[in-house]
């Protein structure tokens, strides 16, 4: 391997027409290293990856075409897009769609909402600034299955403090696992709690790289501080809200271990009706069942990546159109 | 500049190593599956099961015994829904179970089927076959005789009741005579609805779940035919549904059996009677340590009925089975079974236990001196051996059918929610 096509670093490239000198050991070993180092710096990111999150993913895509034997070992033959199917044909699917976008919405909507608003209290010059801001913190600390004990034995139908409290003071009692909409709030309610704080700093830290002249200037101009909030805080913070909403998409179509969690039945179907049986529940007991298990849950994958595109497309569209109208 | 050549080179090394380690982590795991490795003394076992097996005394004991010719780990489930789902998941996957892992009797038929009985070794030993009563010995077995369970107790039912609430609803409350109660299934619900005329807050049953499963268990075939086509439009199966939700608005408390409310109703005075296995009363002793007037009647609507009973099984993927084969077979033995029913009260499946308990005629003091094991044993005589047939998906559509139960508990329209139990079974072929 004498010859070498691709341009090297400069200090080695030669006049054409004269013959390159020998290059010395130690100066191929230095051309070899800016040319080689790089990609293997890269390579074992891609090897992991290529294990952990390509080859599953391919190899899912090829199981949701086969049939699986009752607790067989190998997949069993061919079945073409049956299990796609059997999938979209089923009626639990269809509502654990539903029931995802439905606590998806309950979730994510107040969540920036209301860290928006705390995160705009905590901005303002506060006795205990740091105190308050790290307990907005302390609910993401808590482990997810912690905070669903203790909102499935909250929302319990019967002995919950929640229904304690609504009887007390003379209302009717929820049936917090039997009412669809009931359950999806009790579920996103535990969302809420959890990521709320999390976005309240994140929305926080872009408050303060808001300068503070332009509060001054709007104040000069006469602006009320609603107004200020309105047409400067919120125009300035665009870019962190749109990662906000994002993640908090994705998160949203993702929702597992809250439902999972409060089920109050046996068979985890997200309730006796489905009420609140979410995507992911609806792959993980697709992988649990005995019959055809892994294609069936692999078809649904496929089928939840599809809607999860078309969602991520959508975002994109009114990212452009946001953004389009903020340089306006 | 120099470039320090040296340390990039052995970053380079260390992230060629990183690759080559990680590769050969994922290549070489099917490998080291294949062979039976032998157990030193501090070698550990490893064991799961689920609620409450009564085995934790006996695991100590063996652990603290210098001769043990292995140490033991075991890992506690608490109830069994979840652990049949990752029992099933990693039977499928092929790894991640103990070396003995405990598979609920109701199960058994699906792991016994062609295909998943392979996932299971062996354990057949020509030398045991009297050791259990022959029913739950059988179950454990495939057609072509292979064993691949361990029977670790039966699961007779009699009927636990809160004598202090009979004698405030006017109703006998003495052993003896409440047995007219429990006669049939007639005279069981007539009582009922006089108990919750007279208690406005209590309800006669601790859940419709557990009274559709004791009437499923006398019926014959209640989801499945002989030759295990799936058949759900029967008149057994549509008996116990009608009866069941019909009473559910005014016998039952519509709560799920194992979860919050369900618990809370044993110490709030919920309910009055329970379908009771043996290995129920332990349930019973956590969930109302501090109620006093459970007692425990000698008898069974309709006759009897068995529930649950489980079995010790060896995965074929396990690395020791000769080991485990040797601790599901201690465990199974007669003083180990009986040490299980004193600790939790899990009637024994073993012959020589089931005598030893009707000499020793052990009573409970929690269930105001009851004969515990006379009882027991009178309802396992009056089990009927074979109900019901309990074919290849019998746990499953058993699941499905308690949450049709429970949709109606919830207010769904008895009709609407068969209709989504027929699609739910449907789907399962």
């Amino acid at each position: 391997m004498t010859t070498v096509h691709a341009p090297g670093p400069p200090e080695t490239r030669t006049a054409a027409g004269t013959t390159p000198p020998r290059l010395t050991w130690r100066q191929k070993l230095s051309r070899w290293d800016t040319r080689f180092s790089p990609v293997l710096y890269v390579v074992p990111f891609f090897v992991v990856f290529g294990l952990v999150g390509v080859y599953p993913m391919v190899y899912s895509a090829y199981l949701s075409f086969f049939s699986w034997p009752r607790f067989g070992p190998t997949h069993g033959p061919g079945v073409g897009f049956a299990n796609y199917a059997h999938v979209l044909a089923d009626p639990v699917f269809h509502k654990a769609f539903w029931n995802t976008v439905g606590i998806f919405l309950l979730s994510s909507v107040p969540q920036v909402v209301i860290a928006t608003v705390i995160a705009a209290m905590l901005d303002t010059p506060l006795r205990g600034r740091t105190w308050w801001r790290m307990s907005v913190l302390l609910p993401f600390v808590v482990a997810p299955a912690a905070t669903a004990l203790i909102f499935g034995s909250l929302f319990a139908d019967q002995s919950g403090l929640v229904n304690e409290v609504l009887r007390a003071i003379g209302l009717p009692g929820i049936s917090w696992h039997s009412d669809r909409l009931a359950s999806w709030t009790a579920i996103a309610s535990m969302v809420n709690y959890r990521w709320t704080g999390y976005n309240t700093l994140i929305i926080l830290a872009a408050l303060q790289a808001i300068p503070r002249q332009l509060y001054e200037a709007a104040a000069i101009d006469g602006a009320r501080p609603l107004q200020q909030f309105f047409h400067v805080t919120l125009p300035s913070i665009r870019p962190t809200m749109l990662f906000v909403i994002i993640t908090s998409t994705i998160g949203g179509m993702q929702i597992f271990t809250e439902p999972r969690l409060f089920d109050t039945n046996l068979q985890f179907q997200g309730g006796a009706d489905y009420q609140y049986q979410t995507l992911t529940m609806y792959v993980f007991n697709a992988s649990n069942s005995g019959t055809d298990p892994y294609p069936r849950a692999a078809a649904a994958t496929w089928i939840i990546v599809v809607v999860i595109v078309g969602i991520a497309a959508l975002n994109y569209l009114l990212t452009r159109r946001l953004q389009g109208r903020g340089e306006r | 500049m120099r470039k320090p050549t040296i340390r990039r080179g052995a970053a380079l090394g260390a992230a060629l190593a990183l690759v080559a380690t990680m590769t050969a982590a994922c290549g070489g795991d099917d490998e080291s599956n294949a062979g039976q490795a032998e157990l030193g003394q501090d070698d550990v076992l490893t064991i799961t099961t689920f609620s409450d097996f009564g085995y934790d005394k006996l695991i100590e004991e063996w652990n603290a015994d210098p001769d043990r010719p292995f140490t033991v780990k075991m890992t506690k489930i608490a109830d069994w829904d979840p652990w049949k789902q990752t029992l099933t998941q990693d039977l499928q996957a092929g790894h991640g179970l103990t070396d003995v892992v405990a598979v609920e009797g109701d199960a058994m038929p699906q792991f016994l089927a062609d295909g998943a009985s392979d996932q299971f070794a062996d354990i057949s030993d020509p030398s045991l076959e009297d050791r259990w009563v022959d029913y739950a010995y059988l179950a454990g077995q495939t057609a072509d005789g292979k064993q691949i369970g361990y029977p670790t107790d039966a699961g007779p039912e009699a009927f636990c009741y809160r004598a202090d609430l009979f004698e405030k609803a006017g109703l006998p409350s003495d052993r003896k005579e409440v047995e007219k109660i429990f006669e049939t299934w007639d005279s069981y619900f007539a009582a009922g609805e006089k108990l919750v005329a007279e208690l406005p807050d209590t309800k006669w049953y601790d859940a419709s779940g557990s009274i559709a499963q004791a009437m499923l268990n006398q019926a014959e075939f209640p989801f499945q035919t002989a030759d295990n086509a799936v058949d759900v439009e029967n008149a057994e199966l549509e008996e116990v549904w009608d009866t069941v939700t019909r009473y559910s608005s005014t016998l039952s408390p519509r709560v799920v059996q194992w979860k919050e409310d369900w618990t809370a109703n044993f110490t709030n005075d919920g309910f009055a009677t329970m379908p009771c296995p043996g290995w129920m009363f332990s349930n019973i002793k956590s969930n109302a340590p501090e109620v006093e007037g459970w007692d425990i009647v000698n008898a069974f609507p309709g006759g009897g009925g068995n529930w649950g009973g489980s079995y010790l099984a060896v995965p074929a993927m396990s690395e020791h089975q000769e080991e485990a084969k040797q601790l599901a077979s201690w465990l199974t033995d007669k003083d180990q079974e009986l040490a299980a029913f004193e600790a939790a009260g899990n009637y024994p499946a073993n012959i020589e236990a089931q005598q030893a308990l009707a000499d020793a005629n052990a009573t409970d003091p929690y269930f105001n001196d009851a004969p515990t094991a006379v009882i027991l044993a009178d309802r396992a005589a009056a089990v009927e051996p074979g109900h019901p047939y309990e074919g290849d998906k019998y746990s499953d559509i058993l699941g499905l059918f308690q949450t049709a139960i429970q949709r109606v508990d919830e207010g769904t329209s008895p009709d609407e929610s068969w209709a989504t139990f027929t699609q739910a079974v449907e789907s399962l072929s």
